[in-house]
C-alpha cells in the first residue's frame, strides 16, 4: 500500500491505496466523486476526463499515487454545490442540449474546460479536434459543438475559465 | 371537453430545457456502478477465449485467492440457474437450442461466460479470474453465414442437426406477375456488417438482498420486462422482486436484455445474502452485449423504363450468432413489412434464413431491422435511377404514396395513417441546394477533378410503437404492445406522473411534464416524474422501438382525461352545477355563463383528500390510471440528402453538407427531437463509414475495444442541418410518431448513396459498408483497372 495526498475538488486528504489504483477509482471508490465515470478500458472514451494540476486528464489512465501532491478538479468541484452557479461551460450544455443519456457529459465538460482555457475562441473544427478524445453516442456532437461555442461567447463577456 | 384538447402556448411543442440535465452536468448521477453498500461483494466473469469448445471448468485455486469469498462455475448453480429467454416464435419450425447463463460443456462464442468470481473487491475479482482452471478441447467454428448453410458444416449446435434457426419463404407469385412486366430487372447484393451498439456506460447490475426479497439495480432499458424474465427463469417470485433502472447510460437495443450477468448476480446475492454488483469492463462489453444488423441481403426490383416500381423480392441471410436473445430470430422480421417502403407496387416477396454461427448473439440495434430494410429498399431506387438516367428524387416522386392517398395499404399489408413525403422533400431540397450542388457535381465531373462530389438521397419511412397487442399475438410474440401510466395528484396541489416507459437519455420527465402540465393546466415545474422502478410504477413495457411519446405518452394523455372527469364531478358537486355546463380550461373549471364560478383542479384534489364533500359514493381521490393498447403503428418519415467529397486518389471521403428534414407528426418539445435526429444520423453514419465488427476465421473479435471498433468522434462528423414538416398521426391521441429511431434509419442510404454517387462514373455501382477510405480507394483502382475507358470521372456511365 501507497499514502497518498491528494486535493479533490478544494479539499486534501491522505489515504493509503494499492500503487495499482488507477486515480478513477480513487477518486469514485475512495474519494466519493462519482461524477467522474469510466466508459472504456483503452483511454478512448474521455468519460473519465478531469483535470489534474489545471491540464485535463483520463483519469483512467493515471495511478492514483501519480496523483500524489496534486490537486484534482472533477466535476463535483467545478460547480462547488448543487445550488453554487454553475460554470458557463456547463450551463451552455444544458442550454444548447448537448446531452442527452449524460454518461459522457462529465468527462466532455471537464474537456471542454481546458479547450477553452487554452483557447477562448476556437473556430468549429477546433473545437472539434479538441474534444476528438471524447465520445459520445447520443448527441451526434452538433449541440455539445454549439455548447463549447455558446460558452466560449459567454465566457469571453466577462466569466473566467476554471483551473484546478 | 373541446378547450382540453387545446394546445397551451406556453409549455407543449417548446423547445423547453431538460429537467433532467441539472444532475448529469453537475455529476450528481445515480449510475449503477455508484452504489456502495456494507459488505457489498463484486462479480467478475471468466468468459471463453475460444470460439467453440468442449469444456471442463476446475475453479478450486482460484477460491483460495487472497480476497476472494466464491467462486461459481454451471455447476454449483444446476437447474436454479434455468436457461436464457427468447421472446418470439417466428416460425413454427424455428430452433431453439438450450443457452445457460454460465456454459455447462460447451462454449459457443468468444465472450460467452463459464463462472464468475465472488470477492471483496473488483480489483481482487479479476485477479483470481486467471486461476480458474478451464481444459478447452476445440471443435470448429462456424464463422461464414453462408457457409453455415451448406450440407457437411460442422454445426453451432449439435442438438439441433442443422444451424438453420428457420427459413421463411413467402409466395412469390405477385412478384414474378409483376416482373413478367418489367422492362428493367435489378439485383444487388448488399451487406448489413456486424455492429456493436456500444452505449458509452458499460453495463452495471447491483443485486441487494433481504430475508427473503431482493432489489436488482441495472442499466436496463427493460426493468419491467427483466423483473418478469427474472422471475420465469429463477424462480423468484416476481412480489419478491423490485428492479430499478436508475440513471441509465444508454441504450440503442442493447439494453433491451435479461443478460446471463443479471440472472447469475441475483443467485450469488441469494446465496450469499450479501448485496453484489457486477460492472463490465468495455471489452467485455464488446464481446458479449449482443450485436445488431449482420445480414446479407439480395434484393431484385423490377420496373418500366419510365422508371414506374413494379415489384420487389427480398432475400435476406441473417447471422443470428451462437444462442437467441429476446429478439434476435425477430430482428430481420421487424423489416419484412418496410423493404417496400414509401413505394407503391404490385409485386413483393420476401424470404428469409436465420443462421446460427459461433459469435455474439445478435439483437435489437438501433431500428431493428427496419435500418436493414430501408437501406435495401434506398440503394435500389438510386441503382434503378442510376441505370434509367433519372433523377433519383423524381424516381421517388413517381413511385411514392400520393398525400392525398393516406392512408394507404402498403404491398406488404402495413396501413400507413398519414404521410407527406412531397413537403418533406420539398423542404430538404430547398435547404440543401439540391440543383446547385448537381451542377457543381456535374462541374467536377466534366473537369476530372480528383475530388469528385457525391450527392446521396434517403426519402424514408419507419415505424414506430410496435403493437397493438392483438396483433404481436397474431406474430407470436411473446410481449404485450401497451403502456401504462398514472397519474397522482398530491395534497399540494403537485403532479406525479408514474411511467412505465423507461427513459435512458430520450428526456421523458421533460416531455411528460409539457403533457401534463398542457392537459391539466398545472405549471411545468409542479409535474415529477417517477419511472424506471417497479415499485412506484409497477407495470409497464419499458422503453425500445420509439414507443415511448406515442405509446407512453399516450397513456399519460388518457390517464389525464380520467383525472379531468373526476374533477369535473367534484367542481360540479361543489360548485352546484351539472357537469355540463362546466369548461375547463388552463386548470380551472368554469361555469357557463359565470366565469366567476370557478374550481382550479388542485382545489378538486384537495378536496378529494380531505373528501368532507364529495359526491356521494365517488372514491375519495382523483388519481388515476390508464393502460393504453394503440391501434396500429406510427410511421414517421423524411427526407435525407447528404453531399459527400470523395478524394479519388486517396479514397477518403468528407460528409459536406447534411440536410434532414423529418415529419414524427406532432412535436412536444423540438430541442429533444432535434437532439434525437443528431445523434441518430451520427449513429446511422457510423454504419454508413466506419464502424463494423469483425470476427476472424477462428471466431476471435477483432474489434474488440474502441482502439479498433471505430465510432465516430466530434472530429469525424459535420454539423447538421435539419428541419421538419409536421403531419399529425391520426392513430393516437398525441398525433406525435416517434424519432428515436430515424435518423439512423435514413442516414446510412443517404451517406453510402452519396458515396456510390461520387465514384459511379468510374462505373462502380456498389462500396460494401463501412465506406472506409481504404474500400473507395480500393473500389476506384480495381475501376479503373477493369475499365481504363472509364478511367476519368468523365468518361463513365452507369
Amino acid at each position: 500500500m501507497a499514502k497518498i495526498t491528494v486535493k479533490v475538488d478544494g479539499v486534501s486528504r491522505s489515504d493509503e491505496v494499492e500503487p495499482r489504483l488507477l486515480l478513477v477509482h480513487y477518486l469514485r471508490d475512495v474519494r466519493g466523486r462519482v461524477g467522474t465515470v469510466v466508459g472504456c478500458d483503452t483511454s478512448n472514451c474521455g468519460a473519465c476526463t478531469v483535470l489534474l494540476d489545471g491540464q485535463s486528464v483520463k483519469s483512467c489512465s493515471v495511478l492514483a499515487v501519480q496523483a500524489d501532491g496534486s490537486d484534482v478538479l472533477t466535476i463535483e468541484g467545478l460547480a462547488s454545490t448543487v445550488d453554487s452557479e454553475l460554470h458557463p461551460v456547463q450551463e451552455a450544455f444544458r442550454e444548447c442540449h448537448g446531452l442527452q443519456c449524460g454518461y459522457c457529459t462529465p468527462g466532455m465538460i471537464m474537456a471542454s474546460v481546458d479547450l477553452l482555457n487554452n483557447n477562448p475562441n476556437p473556430s468549429e473544427q477546433e473545437i472539434r479536434e479538441g474534444i476528438e478524445g471524447n465520445l459520445c453516442r447520443c448527441t451526434g456532437y452538433h449541440n455539445i459543438v454549439r455548447a463549447v461555442q455558446t460558452a466560449a461567447a459567454t465566457m469571453a463577456n466577462g466569466s473566467v475559465g476554471v483551473t484546478a | 371537453m373541446t378547450t382540453t384538447e387545446a394546445k397551451s402556448d406556453t409549455v407543449f411543442g417548446q423547445p423547453l430545457r431538460r429537467k433532467e440535465d441539472a444532475h448529469l452536468i453537475t455529476g450528481r448521477t445515480r449510475w449503477t456502478d455508484n452504489i456502495q453498500l456494507p459488505g457489498m461483494l463484486h462479480l467478475a466473469f471468466l468468459r471463453s477465449p475460444i470460439a467453440h469448445a468442449k469444456i471442463t471448468v476446475d475453479t478450486a485455486a482460484a477460491a483460495s485467492y487472497p480476497g476472494v469469498v466464491a467462486v461459481y462455475s454451471a455447476a454449483d448453480f444446476g437447474a436454479e440457474m434455468g436457461f436464457m429467454a427468447d421472446a418470439w416464435t417466428c416460425h413454427p419450425d424455428m430452433k431453439k437450442p438450450l443457452n445457460p447463463p454460465l456454459a455447462t460443456d460447451e462454449v459457443r462464442y468468444v465472450g460467452e461466460p463459464i463462472a464468475v468470481v465472488v470477492a471483496e473487491s473488483r480489483y481482487a475479482a479479476n485477479d483470481a479470474l486467471e486461476a480458474i482452471s478451464v481444459d478447452y478441447d476445440a471443435l470448429p467454428a462456424v464463422i461464414d453465414v453462408e457457409a453455415a448453410l451448406a450440407d457437411g458444416t460442422p454445426l453451432v449446435h449439435d442438438a439441433l442437426g442443422t444451424n438453420q434457426c428457420y427459413h421463411l419463404l413467402s409466395p412469390g407469385d405477385s412478384y414474378e406477375a409483376a416482373k413478367a412486366k418489367a422492362d428493367v430487372v435489378l439485383k444487388r447484393r448488399f451487406r448489413q456488417q456486424r455492429l456493436i451498439p456500444a452505449a458509452m456506460e458499460p453495463r452495471a447490475v447491483v443485486v441487494v438482498p433481504t430475508v427473503d426479497d431482493f432489489t436488482m439495480y441495472s442499466s436496463t432499458q427493460i426493468p419491467h420486462v427483466l423483473r418478469v424474465l427474472l422471475a420465469l427463469i429463477t424462480g423468484v417470485s416476481e412480489s419478491k422482486m423490485r428492479v430499478v433502472a436508475p440513471d441509465v447510460g444508454g441504450g440503442f437495443g442493447s439494453k433491451i436484455a435479461c443478460s446471463a450477468e443479471e440472472i447469475i448476480s441475483l443467485l450469488v446475492a441469494k446465496r450469499l445474502a450479501l448485496p453484489v454488483k457486477w460492472n463490465e469492463s468495455r471489452s467485455e462489453s464488446m464481446q458479449t452485449v449482443h450485436h445488431g444488423r449482420d445480414q446479407i441481403q439480395e434484393i431484385e426490383i423490377a420496373a418500366k423504363s419510365d422508371g414506374t416500381l413494379l415489384g420487389m423480392k427480398v432475400d435476406l441471410i441473417a447471422d443470428l450468432g451462437a444462442y437467441l436473445r429476446l429478439f434476435t430470430a425477430g430482428v430481420p422480421l421487424f423489416g419484412a413489412a418496410m423493404f417496400n417502403a414509401i413505394y407503391k407496387m404490385e409485386g413483393y416477396q420476401f424470404n428469409c434464413q436465420t443462421v446460427f454461427t459461433n459469435k455474439c448473439p445478435t439483437d435489437a440495434y438501433r431500428g431493428a431491422g427496419r435500418p436493414e430494410a430501408t437501406f435495401g429498399a434506398e440503394r435500389m431506387m438510386d441503382e434503378l435511377a442510376a441505370h434509367l438516367g433519372m433523377d433519383p428524387l423524381e424516381l421517388r416522386e413517381k413511385n411514392w404514396i400520393k398525400h392525398e392517398e393516406f392512408p394507404f395499404t402498403t404491398i406488404s399489408g402495413s396501413v400507413y395513417d398519414s404521410g407527406n413525403y412531397e413537403a418533406a422533400t420539398a423542404r430538404s431540397k430547398e435547404l440543401f441546394g439540391y440543383d446547385e450542388l448537381r451542377a457543381e457535381q456535374q462541374r467536377r465531373r466534366e473537369s476530372n477533378d480528383p475530388v469528385q462530389l457525391g450527392i446521396g438521397v434517403s426519402t424514408f419511412t419507419e415505424a414506430c410503437g410496435l403493437a397493438p397487442s392483438r396483433a404481436l399475438g397474431q406474430l407470436n410474440v411473446s410481449a404485450g404492445g401497451w403502456e401504462r401510466a398514472e397519474i397522482r395528484v398530491t395534497i399540494t396541489g403537485k403532479i406525479q406522473v408514474i411511467t412505465g416507459s423507461t427513459p435512458h437519455g430520450q428526456g421523458h420527465l421533460t416531455a411528460w411534464s409539457q403533457l401534463v402540465s398542457d392537459k391539466l393546466g398545472v405549471p411545468f415545474e409542479d409535474i415529477d416524474v417517477l419511472a424506471g422502478d417497479t415499485a412506484s410504477s409497477p407495470q409497464g413495457l419499458d422503453t425500445y422501438g420509439s414507443r415511448s411519446l406515442v405509446v407512453g405518452g399516450s397513456a399519460v394523455v388518457k390517464a389525464c382525461d380520467k383525472v379531468i372527469a373526476k374533477a369535473r364531478r367534484v367542481a360540479a358537486h361543489t360548485l352546484e352545477c351539472d357537469e355540463d355546463d362546466l369548461e375547463f380550461a388552463n386548470g380551472a373549471f368554469t361555469v357557463k355563463g359565470s366565469p366567476g364560478s370557478k374550481m382550479l383542479i388542485q382545489e378538486c384534489a384537495f378536496a378529494t383528500h380531505l373528501a368532507h364533500n364529495i359526491p356521494d359514493g365517488m372514491e375519495p381521490s382523483l388519481n388515476s390510471t390508464y393502460t393504453y393498447d394503440p391501434i396500429n403503428l406510427s410511421y414517421p418519415h423524411g427526407t435525407h440528402l447528404c453531399a459527400v467529397e470523395v478524394d479519388t486518389e486517396t479514397g477518403f471521403s468528407k460528409i459536406r453538407k447534411y440536410v434532414a428534414v423529418d415529419d414524427v407528426g406532432v412535436v412536444v418539445n423540438p430541442l429533444i427531437v432535434e437532439g434525437q435526429v443528431h445523434g441518430g444520423i451520427a449513429q446511422g453514419i457510423g454504419q454508413a463509414m466506419f464502424e463494423e465488427g469483425l470476427y476472424d476465421e477462428d471466431g476471435n473479435l477483432t474489434t474488440g475495444t474502441f482502439v479498433d471498433y471505430l465510432i465516430p468522434s466530434a472530429a469525424d462528423l459535420p454539423s447538421y442541418i435539419t428541419d421538419r414538416t409536421e403531419t399529425p398521426s391520426t392513430d393516437n391521441p398525441i398525433g406525435a410518431k416517434g424519432v428515436g429511431e430515424a435518423g439512423c434509419i435514413a442516414s446510412t442510404p443517404a451517406v453510402v448513396n452519396a458515396i456510390v454517387d461520387a465514384v459511379r462514373p468510374f462505373g462502380i455501382t456498389d462500396i460494401p459498408m463501412p465506406c472506409t477510405p481504404e474500400r473507395v480507394w480500393r473500389a476506384v483502382s480495381e475501376a479503373k483497372k477493369a475499365h481504363p475507358h472509364h478511367g476519368s470521372a468523365h468518361g463513365g456511365a452507369a
